[in-house]
């Protein structure tokens, strides 16, 4: 039985190329970059021309990039970091309730240092509504999380929207762009965005490097100490091979921006298309015009998740769903209870399928296939 | 006769050594094996982490030892309205429940069992210690081999039907050749100690975790000819038979508890071990299951009204309500009204039910509940 891969929005495959950039260093280059000799000079060249390449894919100069250790990091420093730097001007934070873990987490956890943290709502097509935000906003806000693509549901938020009303306010926007980035063009100067947060392995990098962009001007503590690597804000030795990975990923993420939306979009409609073809009972969550075209989220009424998934990969069909909790078990979607209510069937039988590069147009229809058969044997 | 290859055993792992062991002789027979890990209750530690990850971590750690596919299931919702509410109700109602026999009937042999065979599964194993013996299309319930592990007593409603499915790989094995096996293959679970007591109460303190769902009412405790000996802490806090924690000093015998009043509140207690008011010559019990028809309407065979007490001979009378009475050929010491009587017939586990009245004498003994 082929396996086959619909979850590129919880990792996607390395590039061959990647990998082919990164041996060298590997095998070569192993200075410490912040070292004042020719070994550490070596490895800071690569280090400086990678940072370059990614400044360079979101208009941004290249001393706005602080490599991190990937998403994660990236979003609870620039949360956290603004937050702390910024208490002096208030002590209000607006996010929203459809964020990824590592955002909403983080807002959690800034709620218990004591920030005011308002949670924004979304409607049933998975985005925010502008009145709301500019509602929400008070002279005290110094901070407004909202992520650019959800990553369970491949919704679109108004980000030139969010930029513009935060124009003439003293809050710094911060965006979550790690699955926008790579499909969508991003620019953040145009945009309005202060901070953002993008990871390598979503885009075929390598795992464990990320980066965030901090606009010029933007005051950020830091949340860790030592040299002064990432002029501070990320102290740590870099890890320039990863960075170099990285950097590939990003060229070749920009080089076919528009043949990958567009491949991606006709996965997703083919996907979609076999499943009516087989007489499977679905609804997609969210606005469909509105969002990715790598990712559908997918209700199959009268299922459940659990049982989807596992019967799913005991066919070889790797999908996922809203998060597990430490105990293994699928908790309910957070994202689709933002959206639905806490109580709708949809938190519990709602699978996310993700299209990249590990899929061609055979493999789809036959992945839809495999999961007509197990959703009708599963609901009738 | 499909291939073992062929056959898919959905293994329900729990982080222990036992199932484990089922799973490693699953995979070792050449079985297309997937364990599974059921999560049936909702608790966090202090930091908010869920007290199952400990046992899922085994169970991932193991699988992957075994390279078999892992996979967890949330049962919690039929767990708390199967189980757990018949748990509180049997407390409320002043008896001793058994919820290990409800899990096994209503969640792990029956909801985990649907989920198994949705998985397109053959079979579902347990770590159990039990033998299932295909008699002529009749699937019988053995006892393990292992006496001082066999665990029939919890699985007497069980049906044929459902044994029909069901392998229990360690039936034949004794608990300290399943450890030693565990340890051969290095299974990172092979020291890890038992779990003991009810699963969800865990390491906790019994009183404290039935006092968050229950209101506890104090009464007195008195004995049945009306000599108050003190106070207790609320009925439910006490079964049939128990000498620990009544409180009571002076000399003479160790008291006992014999009985409850629930309707006045009142505990009884009793002076010695052998106080004749914690003998009985009889039962009624209800729900019961019979795994196979059984040789008639009243037979004699053996029975056990606790967990690891040896067999007993009785007499087992049908009733019209489906209902039974057993007699017992020899008087017994604390019968409990909740637990579970089960009946055997040599190694074969005929079924059981749940004790409902206690009979001395032809009477029903109101005192004990």
């Amino acid at each position: 039985m082929d396996h086959i891969y619909l979850d590129h929005a919880a990792t996607a495959p390395m590039d061959k190329r990647v990998i082919e950039a990164m041996n060298p260093i590997m095998t070569n280059i192993f200075g410490n970059p912040s070292s004042v000799h020719a070994f550490g000079r070596k490895a800071r060249q690569y280090l400086d021309e990678a940072r370059r390449t990614m400044a360079g894919s979101i208009q941004a100069d290249e001393k706005e990039i602080v490599f991190t250790s990937g998403g994660t990091e990236a979003d609870n420093l620039a949360m956290i970091g603004t937050a702390l730097a910024n208490r002096h001007k208030g002590n209000h934070i607006i996010t929203t309730h459809q964020e990824h873990h590592a955002a909403l987490y983080t807002a959690e956890n800034l709620e218990q240092q004591g920030f005011d943290v308002t949670y924004l709502p979304v409607d049933e097509t998975g985005r925010i509504n502008i009145a709301d935000l500019t509602e929400a906003l008070t002279p005290e806000t110094i901070l407004v999380s909202i992520m650019y693509v959800n990553n369970e549901t491949g919704v679109i938020q108004p980000v030139e929207a969010i930029g513009e009303i935060l124009k003439d306010h003293q809050a710094y926007f911060h965006t979550d762009a790690v699955q926008a980035f790579g499909l969508l063009d991003i620019d953040v100067k145009q945009s309005g965005i202060d901070l953002l947060t993008v990871s390598s392995h979503k885009i075929n990098g390598p795992k464990g490097i990320g980066f965030l962009y901090v606009s010029h001007g933007v005051k950020i503590e830091a949340l860790q100490f030592g040299g002064e690597q990432e002029r501070k804000r990320r102290p740590g030795t870099e890890n320039v091979a990863a960075a170099v990975g990285f950097q590939t990923a990003v060229e070749l993420s920009l080089d076919n921006k528009a043949d990958r939306r567009q491949t991606y979009a006709h996965y997703k409609e083919q996907f979609m298309k076999q499943l009516s073809e087989n007489g499977v009972n679905y609804a997609v969550n969210g606005a469909l015009d509105q969002s990715i075209a790598s990712i559908v989220n997918i209700s199959f009424p009268g299922a459940n998740v659990e049982a989807l998934l596992t019967n799913f990969d005991l066919d070889g069909i790797a999908a996922s769903s809203g998060s597990a909790c430490t105990a293994g078990s699928v908790e309910p979607s957070h994202v689709l209870a933002a959206m639905y209510g806490e109580n709708d069937n949809r938190t519990t039988n709602s699978i996310r399928f993700s299209f990249g590069s590990f899929n061609t147009e055979e493999n789809v229809i036959e992945a839809a296939n495999r999961v007509a058969t197990i959703v009708k044997r599963l609901t009738q | 006769m499909k291939k073992n290859e062929d056959t898919r055993v959905v293994v329900g792992m729990s982080g222990g050594v036992d199932s484990s062991v089922a799973a490693l002789l699953l995979k070792e027979q050449g079985y297309d094996v997937v364990g599974i890990f059921m999560k049936n209750w909702d608790d966090t530690d202090e930091n908010g982490v869920c007290t199952a990850t400990e046992d899922y971590d085994d169970v991932v750690r193991v699988c992957n030892q075994l390279d078999i596919p892992y996979f967890a299931v949330n049962f919690e919702k039929q767990y708390w309205d199967k189980v757990f509410t018949y748990f509180l109700d049997e407390y409320k109602a002043g008896r001793t429940p058994n919820p290990d026999v409800m899990c096994n009937k209503e969640i792990k042999f029956k909801a985990f069992l649907e989920h198994a065979m949705s998985l397109g599964a053959d079979y579902l194993a347990t770590g159990h210690y039990a033998q299932v013996r295909n008699n002529n299309g009749q699937y019988e319930m053995l006892r393990g081999v292992d006496d001082n592990k066999d665990q029939t007593y919890f699985l007497n409603q069980l049906t044929s039907d459902v044994l029909e499915n069901v392998i229990f790989p360690l039936g034949h094995l004794n608990k300290h050749e399943v450890r030693e096996i565990a340890q051969e293959h290095g299974l990172v679970t092979a020291t890890k100690k038992d779990s003991t007591g009810v699963c969800f109460i865990g390491e906790r303190n019994f009183k404290e975790f039935l006092s968050e769902y229950l209101p506890a009412q104090p009464g007195v405790m008195a004995t049945l000819d009306g000599v108050e000996k003190g106070r207790h802490d609320g009925l439910m806090y006490y079964t049939i038979g128990q000498r620990q924690g009544l409180g009571i000093g002076g000399s003479g015998e160790p008291w006992f508890v014999v009985g409850k009043n629930l309707k006045d509140n009142i505990l009884y207690v009793g002076q010695g071990f052998d106080n004749d008011k914690l003998y009985s010559d009889g039962l009624i019990a209800s729900d019961v299951n019979w795994i196979n028809p059984t040789p008639g309407e009243s037979f004699t065979c053996t029975a056990k009204f606790r967990y690891r007490q040896q067999d007993n001979e009785v007499t087992v009378t049908k009733m019209e309500d489906g209902n039974v009475h057993v007699e017992f050929h020899e008087r017994q010491r604390a019968i409990t009204p909740g637990q579970a009587v089960v009946f055997y017939d040599g190694d074969v586990c005929l079924g059981g039910g749940t004790i409902d009245e206690v009979i001395k004498d032809e009477n029903y003994l109101d005192y004990v509940g």
